[in-house]
């Protein structure tokens, strides 16, 4: 029977059937950061055990990290007790640390398929959420708590029942001017903040098949806002090309074998999905959110929703309270919406071609007076390619202050947050109360080029139109 | 590793009204900047329950009425966001030993499963009806019985889910799975040989 590419990782990588039923997985790649590996660390340690295959672990420093200050001790001390407790646990368990010397850091997500380490047909975990990015490859990636990490750590397995897959089919061709961001965004705005409970999402058709893998990490990275902890696309001949010569991709004869081996692990035609969902690229526009969560997004063309014309009573309640702490006004367009932040990065929207495309069209541009923009290359490897290609110097010219590598204001752990109740054009991936690091500031996700548009006009704004892209 | 076998909790309620609550709100991102769990209970919810000057919000939690509760109460899809094990640390550090919800999200039910937490998914009407009573009365017992899959209280019982893994779990006494892992560890490391990409 023809199996989806989900079954067929499973299956490789079950060791056994646990006594309540769950499935003791293999997890083949372990990807860790400082804030939620010192307590599992620290749980291994009471318990008396060893880091069972510390080959598989790769570490990086992210979502603590300054990204205007590179000289430690850094000024908050509880980020150097965090970057030196992650430094001694690799060091004193043999697990290789992308720290900041090495030229490597940046965020996990960006790290591990950017130095070949996210490869097809694998099982990945981390303690962080937006695991599900590495999908893009073609591998199941589990987002995990401290105690699983634990789990993963002592025995490179963990415990975990079998998902249902759902299949997103976007066909034909998406506008100009649309982008990733939108199409995960309005795929979350369809089917729900919980709709994908329960599944691992396969995002499937021609919109996939076009998209570069940046793009397809940038889907699979929101798939846990719409209740998805799993999200992947089928490898291809794009996903090989790009991990063609990266430093831990496999070379000389093992890549034909590797190639071979990944291509086998894509869905069969004809195997069954539990959910299939198709929606049209043309229905997709600039998305905003206005809310409080990912799923509370429209198109910048529409207007923000009034609970007073709202029939459902949750959707009511839900729109009463996202607008109470939003302090935007029901019925009125998102177009023109004031902003006072601008922030481009995080694990969605902080790679090369993010970068790229904004510069493309913010050249010459500046950002509005009054307006703080931020551009946050997530890792230090995609900071140094925009540095060679100019692109660093375009955003400083158009008044961006362009920083080091980091998760920086998309949780705020860092010393980069809002104040007070500012309004935040980001293209991060949560609009939750309080996210930015300030209990009362307010986030609006959309496309990068969305936040580069915000931030020249100062206002939410409609990219095509601000920046001339064309039909 | 001999756990408690979790069969029922007994105990007070508080009705944390609200769907989608998030890991955000549950323990802000600022107080994960801490090398060990200890403490966290103090910052559950803080930025709903706390004034920026360290005062009181009003809050369920800091009603006087419902001091004490063990068992919290609240809407759908509880636990979204971030996959952070503080947010359900801090839940069980503050003293909550279990959660009654429409529907919870994926990774924060695991989370609570491995700490011993029961997350007991109900009807939006019967959650209604335990937060009722427990508003007339908050001495109100709720009893969770993970084992009969039902929430009793003041003379009533409503039908509860568990999900057949996690309540089998927690009445077996095997939430926690790492002693089981381990047994399975040798047979893992056979695996190995078939995946080329785990070679040392």
């Amino acid at each position: 029977m023809p199996k989806s590419l989900f079954q067929k990782v499973w299956d490789a990588h079950t060791v056994r059937t646990l006594a309540n039923g769950q499935t003791q997985l293999l997890i083949g790649t372990h990807l860790i950061h400082e804030v939620t590996s010192p307590q599992a660390f620290g749980m291994v340690r009471d318990l008396g055990l060893k880091v069972a295959m510390p080959h598989r672990t790769f570490a990086t420093v992210d979502h603590i990290i300054p990204t205007d200050e590179r000289v430690e001790p850094y000024r908050d001390p509880l980020a150097q007790a965090m970057m030196d407790e992650l430094r001694k646990n690799c060091r004193d368990f043999g697990i290789t640390f992308f720290d900041r010397a090495s030229g490597k850091q940046g965020i996990v997500h960006i790290v591990g398929p950017e130095q070949g380490i996210t490869q097809p047909g694998t099982t990945i975990a981390c303690g962080d959420s937006h695991t599900s990015t590495h999908g893009a490859f073609g591998a199941i990636a589990f987002g995990i708590g401290t105690s699983q990490v634990r789990d993963v750590l002592a025995t490179q397995t963990m415990a975990l029942g079998a998902l249902k897959v759902r299949r997103i089919n976007v066909t034909g061709k998406l506008r100009p001017g649309v982008y990733a961001k939108d199409v995960i965004l309005h795929i979350i705005r369809t089917l729900g903040v919980n709709g994908g409970t329960g599944f691992a999402y396969e995002y499937a058709g021609e919109v996939f098949d076009r998209f570069t893998m940046e793009e397809r990490m940038t889907v699979c990275n929101m798939s846990i806002e719409g209740g998805a902890r799993v999200g992947y696309v089928n490898p291809d001949e794009t996903t090989f090309a790009y991990l063609k010569d990266r430093p831990y991709s496999p070379k000389g004869a093992a890549w034909d074998t590797a190639v071979a081996n990944w291509k086998s692990f894509a869905s069969e035609p004809g195997c069954r999905y539990d959910d299939v969902v198709n929606l049209r690229a043309e229905d997709i526009a600039p998305t905003v959110t206005w809310g409080i969560n990912p799923g509370q997004g429209i198109s910048i063309t529409e207007n923000i929703p009034d609970p007073a014309t709202t029939k459902a009573v949750d959707e009511k309640a839900s729109i009463e309270e996202a607008l109470a702490y939003m302090k935007l006004k029901p019925g009125a367009p998102i177009k023109g919406t004031k902003i006072d932040v601008a922030f481009l990065g995080s694990c969605t929207n902080g790679r090369l071609s993010d970068f790229q495309e904004v510069a493309k069209f913010i050249k010459g541009r500046h950002v509005a007076p009054g307006v703080k923009a931020i551009a946050v290359p997530g890792s230090q490897g995609v900071g140094m390619i925009c540095a060679e290609l100019g692109i660093d110097k375009i955003f400083r010219d158009a008044g961006f202050e362009w920083r080091d590598a980091g998760c920086s204001m998309c949780l705020a752990m860092n010393p980069d947050k809002l104040i007070g109740d500012q309004l935040c054009a980001s293209s991060s991936n949560r609009n939750f109360k309080g996210r930015q690091g300030s209990t009362t500031g307010r986030t609006l996700l959309m496309s990068p080029l969305m936040v580069a548009a915000a931030a020249v006009t100062g206002a939410v704004a409609d990219a095509r139109e601000v920046f001339s892209v064309k039909n | 590793m001999a756990l408690e076998k979790i069969t029922q909790i007994a105990g007070r309620g508080v009705h944390v009204p609200g769907n989608d609550i998030d890991t955000d709100r549950i323990i802000p991102a600022r107080f994960m900047k801490c090398v060990t769990f200890d403490g966290l209970g103090e910052f559950l919810f803080y930025d709903v329950r706390k004034n920026s000057d360290g005062t009181d919000k009003p809050h369920p939690l800091n009603d006087p009425r419902f001091k004490g509760a063990t068992i919290l109460l609240t809407g759908a899809n509880f636990g979204c966001g971030s996959s952070r094990e503080h947010a359900p640390q801090a839940i069980q550090k503050y003293g909550i030993r279990a959660i009654i919800a429409e529907n919870f999200a994926e990774i924060f039910f695991g989370n609570c499963t491995t700490l011993g937490i029961p997350c007991a998914t109900a009807s939006r009407e019967d959650i209604a009806r335990i937060a009722a009573a427990v508003e007339a009365n908050p001495a109100t017992e709720v009893v969770i019985d993970v084992a009969r899959q039902e929430v009793r209280f003041g003379g009533r019982t409503v039908k509860a889910d568990f999900r057949e893994t996690a309540r089998d779990a927690l009445v077996n006494g095997r939430w926690d799975a790492i002693g089981e892992l381990l047994d399975g560890l040798p047979a893992a490391k056979a695996m190995t040989v078939k995946l080329p990409y785990l070679a040392a």
